[in-house]
């Protein structure tokens, strides 16, 4: 009897064990982000509660993806998606819908204030793409915690046992994210502001120029959706030669032919690939967000030097 | 007369990308004009824009063996487009099938292989939105390419000209002395497939497909023969490649849409205004007739 009564404890002290932790492990938040960058910070806030599935993957270009039954599975399933907004994803509502989702969704971009496009700009890049508001809005790191705060509220309306923990995380990462957005200010103020200039393959740097004092130009559209005309190309040509400009880069999202004739007929040279719309794979240079600043910026910097 | 020299010059004098842009317009002119004319004439016209899907199984092969690489990438279109063409054009030669039925049934086999392969990698990234370009990007590799395949188009379709029409016009004819027919149905497919995958690669579906079969079938209106459409197709598109470039130039027009709808202008003219079976001169005709 008291051995009986010994064994049961000790098979529920060891049921209860093991139990524990995997019942918590089963637990986990799933949540779907829409693309590799949001990704990534739900991952950071996150940390182990929760379980991250990103749809537009590394290398991924958001603006023109089609979802496939895998991510409306994915959706289905979640407990919370996270979205950018700003009309990036334009696909997202649709699959929402078809995927039958009711569960809650965040919009990171919440409290941002959006950068619209400014006249020229938009007369410049009407053709095709309608988007008057620039979506790219993580590309200010100031931004970028604001985006950290809107997935924690998120993550704690949903899971409030981990309410804290969210937000300690959310804090930790927001504070690297401030020091790196001082290094990226320094690192910007070694060049005069006239001559922080750069050439990009479709304008996805739009809150990184008006954030930290940089010119942007791009002969596509905000959306890689567009079609260059030759008038736009041939007035951008015209600019990098008058005004010298050293910094012609690639993205890893869009097509880097039309780039690469620019830089080849004004004579400057390319100054690399930068990580605009979606990170790299890991073993890449850009895996993380903060990653893709440590790559995108001394790239920059370094091509805009040659112009000084 | 200078201004009007420099306006409808300089553009070309000052860029290269625009020099560049109009030879590929001029050298895809010579090659799609002939091949498009013979796909007008043998009921062909949607060929184009099935094999622009059809590639995608070959893309996304080219894709997983070596990574983005566009000469992979065209090299598995190339492959991919030349299989569709081959089986369709032997399905519709031996059994009951017509071209355009067989064309679409194993093109749309090809498409959804295509997206199987893609997604069974996980890959999200639009393989054909890479592979496709667009006309003002044109580099001199692409150029080359171009222009090599006119002139194997040009001088295939020299050697081949007298027994392609004849199989053109009376399938029977040829199969009845010998079986050359197929033969030259199959070596012009090739040619089909090698003009418009080159043609996707270097300038985007759209032109491609549509500076082939835009022409040609304007063509129609104002030549009787063979030949004299295929020199009208050319003609009219290396006008629309280089209005359709100066348009884009000046009004900020994206340039493939640009130049198709040129093409699609002289359609429109050609249709109400052309000298064989266009509206006006059926028009003229029903009168001669009625008095």
């Amino acid at each position: 009897m008291l051995i009986a009564a010994r064994i049961t404890a000790l098979v529920l002290a060891l049921f209860l064990a093991a139990g524990g932790p995997a019942a918590g492990a089963e637990k986990k938040v799933k949540v779907v982000a829409s693309f590799s960058i949001l990704g990534d910070m739900v991952k950071n806030v996150g940390g182990d509660r929760v379980e991250v599935t990103t749809l537009v993957g590394p290398n991924g270009d958001a603006h023109v993806y089609e979802p496939t039954p895998a991510d409306a599975k994915a959706v289905s399933a979640a407990d919370l998606v996270v979205v950018n907004g700003l009309g990036m994803e334009g696909w997202m509502d649709r699959l929402i819908k078809t995927a039958g989702y009711k569960g809650p969704e965040v919009v990171a971009t919440k409290g941002i204030k959006p950068r619209e496009m400014t006249a020229e700009e938009t007369e410049e890049h009407e053709h095709g793409a309608k988007h008057k508001i620039d979506p790219h809005a993580w590309q200010n790191l100031a931004n970028g915690q604001i985006y950290a705060d809107n997935i924690a509220k998120g993550l704690s309306a949903v899971d409030q046992a981990g309410a804290a923990t969210y937000k300690a995380n959310a804090d930790a990462y927001k504070a690297k994210l401030a020091a790196l957005n001082q290094w990226v200010k320094k690192e910007f103020s070694s060049i005069p502001k006239a001559k922080r200039r750069m050439i990009t393959s479709h304008d996805a740097f739009g809150y990184l120029g008006a954030a930290y004092g940089v010119t942007i130009l791009s002969p596509m559209g905000v959306s890689t959706e567009s079609e260059p005309s030759a008038g736009g190309v041939a007035k951008l040509i015209d600019q990098i030669r008058k005004q010298k400009i050293t910094a012609v880069f690639i993205e890893n999202v869009s097509d880097p032919r039309l780039v690469e004739q620019i830089s080849k007929e004004s004579g400057v040279k390319l100054g690399g690939e930068l990580y605009s719309d979606a990170l790299s794979k890991p073993d890449e240079s850009a895996p993380t967000y903060i990653d893709m600043f440590k790559n995108n910026v001394p790239k920059m910097v370094e091509a805009m030097k040659k112009g000084l | 007369m200078i201004h009007l020299f420099h306006f409808f010059l300089g553009p070309f004098q000052d860029f290269a990308f625009m020099r560049h842009a109009l030879v590929a317009c001029l050298a895809l002119a010579l090659g799609c004009g002939p091949v498009g004319v013979l796909l007008v004439l043998k009921r062909m016209s949607l060929v184009g824009d099935a094999l622009s899907h059809a590639v995608l199984p070959g893309v996304a092969i080219g894709f997983l063996v070596s990574g983005l690489s566009l000469y992979a990438m065209t090299l598995g279109g190339i492959v991919a487009g030349l299989a569709v063409a081959l089986v369709a054009g032997v399905v519709a030669r031996f059994t009951l099938l017509k071209e355009d039925a067989s064309f679409a049934a194993v093109y749309l086999m090809s498409l959804a292989l295509g997206v199987l392969i893609v997604s069974l990698r996980g890959s999200n990234i639009d393989l054909i939105h890479i592979l496709f370009g667009t006309i003002l990007a044109v580099d001199d590799a692409d150029l080359i390419l171009v222009a090599c395949i006119s002139s194997i188009t040009l001088v295939t379709l020299a050697l081949i000209y007298r027994p392609l029409v004849v199989e053109c016009f009376d399938p029977g004819y040829l199969r009845s002395v010998g079986g050359w027919g197929a033969m030259m149905h199959f070596i012009f497919l090739v040619l089909v497939v090698l003009n418009l995958v080159a043609g996707f690669r270097a300038l985007g579906t759209l032109m491609a497909v549509g500076l082939m079969m835009v022409p040609a079938a304007s063509a129609r209106f104002w030549a009787r023969e063979v030949w004299s459409m295929a020199l009208v197709a050319v003609f009219i598109a290396m006008l629309s490649g280089y209005t359709g470039l100066i348009l884009s130039f000046y009004v900020n027009l994206p340039s493939g849409p640009a130049i198709i709808l040129t093409a699609g202008l002289c359609y429109v003219c050609s249709v109400i205004v052309g000298i064989h079976g266009s509206v006006y001169s059926r028009r003229r005709l029903g009168l001669h007739l009625g008095g």
